[in-house]
């Protein structure tokens, strides 16, 4: 064979050895309340905290009004995981959103893994709104770990 | 506190002893109405309000027919006030899913007793047809439960009981008022009619029968046949759960569904009174469901199939009492029951909740506390 084809393949190779990292990024779908895990965001944002940029914010008023379907809904239609963060307990300003937020997340792990799906892609975390370092954090070891994971089931199915 | 009463066969018929109880207490127990099935044309019992004993002639609370989940029914007619009690005599599983109504304030306990008939089962809409074919009703409910309560092999020419009773472990309804005895029994001698609650004595103080001391041979039989329900059930959840236990699994086993949200209709635990799925949330536009379709090169439709019966898993499974009228509702044969029962043992057990056992238990969903499932929350370093 020739030169060119010889080097072609070569490229191929050094191709498929770095394609995973390359090819896999996760997209989360985050759930954040207002008035604690948000302006933590908007803290992390304006203090050029590094953040990997993968997520994708929806603000809430609070996170008890994030209904399961919502995580469901994003789930399916190929996130790869969803976190949903709001004040810490004794913090919300509707005095007990987060509360009920637990026992939907709590319900949502019960049901799930049924269908194989990993509870690690669904995320219930307190961040107040100074912790700006806390939601860089947070934001960074999800994404690793689900990378680390893999994608989700739902990318690769074609009908649901 | 027990007290129980003994309600006599004649004829062999316990059919007419039940009719006889119900005419009782319309007659002296203060009772203005009672809602039990009734045959009304052709065969399949319906839930009937019966005011006027001489309309009891053909209710038949012990037909192995069950075309709907009574309890929304008897949350209508005890939402708001008529002015007079009403009894219900129906399944457990009907009384289960009341209570799970009455919790949610869709219904009232305060003008209602709760008469529970140990159940021995159904066939589902199409094979009681074929079952009974053109005999006469009340003649196939006595054909059906034989002599002894439960003693009867329920097999047919290529059918069976519906799926959910033969994997039902609440063959009696723990928050009635008043039960009725069958299991383990001679059917042709008497019945025992225990009362459960202080409103139950009061009833059975009025009805004017004789108290009893029936053989225990109900409560062996009733522990064998939860016994073997129960296997029954964890053979069944086994089975599903490695057919859904992935969501290309679970896809494939909602292949068949149309999105006709008939299961959800017929779910008497399905307590929202609009249902978001019935609304026009998921119709998307033209030009969203080509952008969809771009993704992956194609998209079924109807869309959301998967994620309707999520999302309902999610609001209504920890309330699931396993009646299996999603099932017997689906056009399309899509074995419903099986995969809500499946996921709602999860739940219920997760938060050690049985629904329909008592007023006393709050649906998981309704309350919280400060300190609980921390497990469920992700601390940073
Ligand atoms: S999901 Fe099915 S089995 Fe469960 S309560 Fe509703 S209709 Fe009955
Ligand atoms: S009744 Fe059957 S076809 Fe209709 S929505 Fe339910 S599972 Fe789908
Ligand atoms: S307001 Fe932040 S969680 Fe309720």
């Amino acid at each position: 064979m020739d030169a060119q084809a010889t080097q072609a393949d070569a490229g191929r190779r050094r191709d498929a050895q770095t394609a995973p990292s390359v090819a896999f990024e996760p997209t989360i779908v985050a759930f954040v309340c207002n008035w604690c895990t948000y302006t933590a965001a908007d803290l992390a944002g304006t203090s050029r905290m590094i953040q990997k940029p993968n997520l994708r914010l929806v603000r809430m008023m609070c996170t008890g009004m994030v209904d399961p379907k919502y995580v469901i809904k994003a789930l399916l239609s190929g996130a790869d995981a969803v976190l949903i963060s709001g004040c810490h307990p004794g913090d919300c300003h509707y005095i007990n959103g987060n509360y009920k937020a637990r026992r939907r997340v709590k319900l949502l792990k019960e049901i799930l893994p049924q269908f194989g799906v990993d509870t690690r892609r669904v995320r219930l975390t307190w961040v107040g709104a100074s912790e700006g370092n806390e939601f860089a954090a947070t934001v960074n070891s999800l994404v690793e770990e689900i990378r680390e994971l893999g994608p989700i089931e739902t990318r690769g199915l074609k009908a649901l | 506190m027990t007290t129980t009463a003994k309600l006599d066969v004649q004829d062999n018929n316990p059919v007419a002893a039940l009719q006889e109880l119900m005419r009782r207490m319309l007659e002296r127990g203060g009772v203005g109405g009672v809602l039990t099935p009734v045959h009304l044309g052709r065969g399949t019992p319906m839930p009937t309000l019966v005011t006027d004993p001489a309309e009891l002639a053909l209710a038949d609370p012990l037909a192995p027919a069950f075309p709907m989940n009574g309890a929304k029914m008897l949350a209508r007619l005890t939402k708001g006030h008529s002015g007079e009690r009403i009894a219900a005599v129906m399944r457990p599983c009907e009384i289960r899913a009341f209570i799970e109504l009455a919790k949610l304030n869709q219904g009232s306990l305060d003008n209602v007793l709760l008469i529970s008939v140990d159940c021995l089962g159904a066939y589902d809409n199409t094979h009681y047809l074929r079952f009974k074919g053109a005999d006469d009703a009340i003649q196939t409910t006595l054909g059906f439960l034989g002599k002894v309560g439960g003693g009867k092999d329920t097999a047919r020419d290529g059918y069976d009981l519906a799926g959910a009773c033969l994997v039902c472990e609440h063959p009696v309804a723990a928050a009635a008022d008043v039960s009725v005895g069958l299991v383990g029994l001679d059917l042709t001698a008497a019945l025992p009619v225990m009362a459960e609650t202080a409103k139950g004595e009061a009833l059975l103080a009025a009805l004017e029968l004789e108290d009893w001391q029936p053989r225990e041979d109900r409560a062996e039989a009733l522990a064998r046949l939860v016994e073997r329900r129960t296997q029954e059930r964890d053979a069944m959840i086994e089975r599903t759960a490695e057919a859904t236990g992935t969501l290309a699994g679970l896809a494939e086993y909602l292949a068949g569904c149309v999105n006709c949200l008939n299961c959800r209709v017929a779910c008497p635990v399905c307590y929202c009174r609009e249902c978001v799925f019935a609304t026009d949330v998921f119709d998307h536009k033209p030009w969203q469901y080509m952008g969809w379709a771009r993704q992956k090169g194609m998209l079924k439709m109807p869309t959301d199939t998967v994620f309707y019966h999520l999302t309902r898993m999610a609001h209504m499974s920890t309330a699931c009492v396993g009646c299996g009228q999603c099932s017997n509702a689906c056009p399309n044969d899509v074995p419903v029951m099986e995969l809500f029962r499946t996921v709602a043992t999860r739940t219920q057990k997760g938060f050690d909740y049985e629904p329909g056992r008592s007023m006393d238990d709050p649906p998981p969903l309704s309350v919280f506390k400060e300190k609980e499932f921390e497990d469920v929350v992700s601390h940073m370093a």
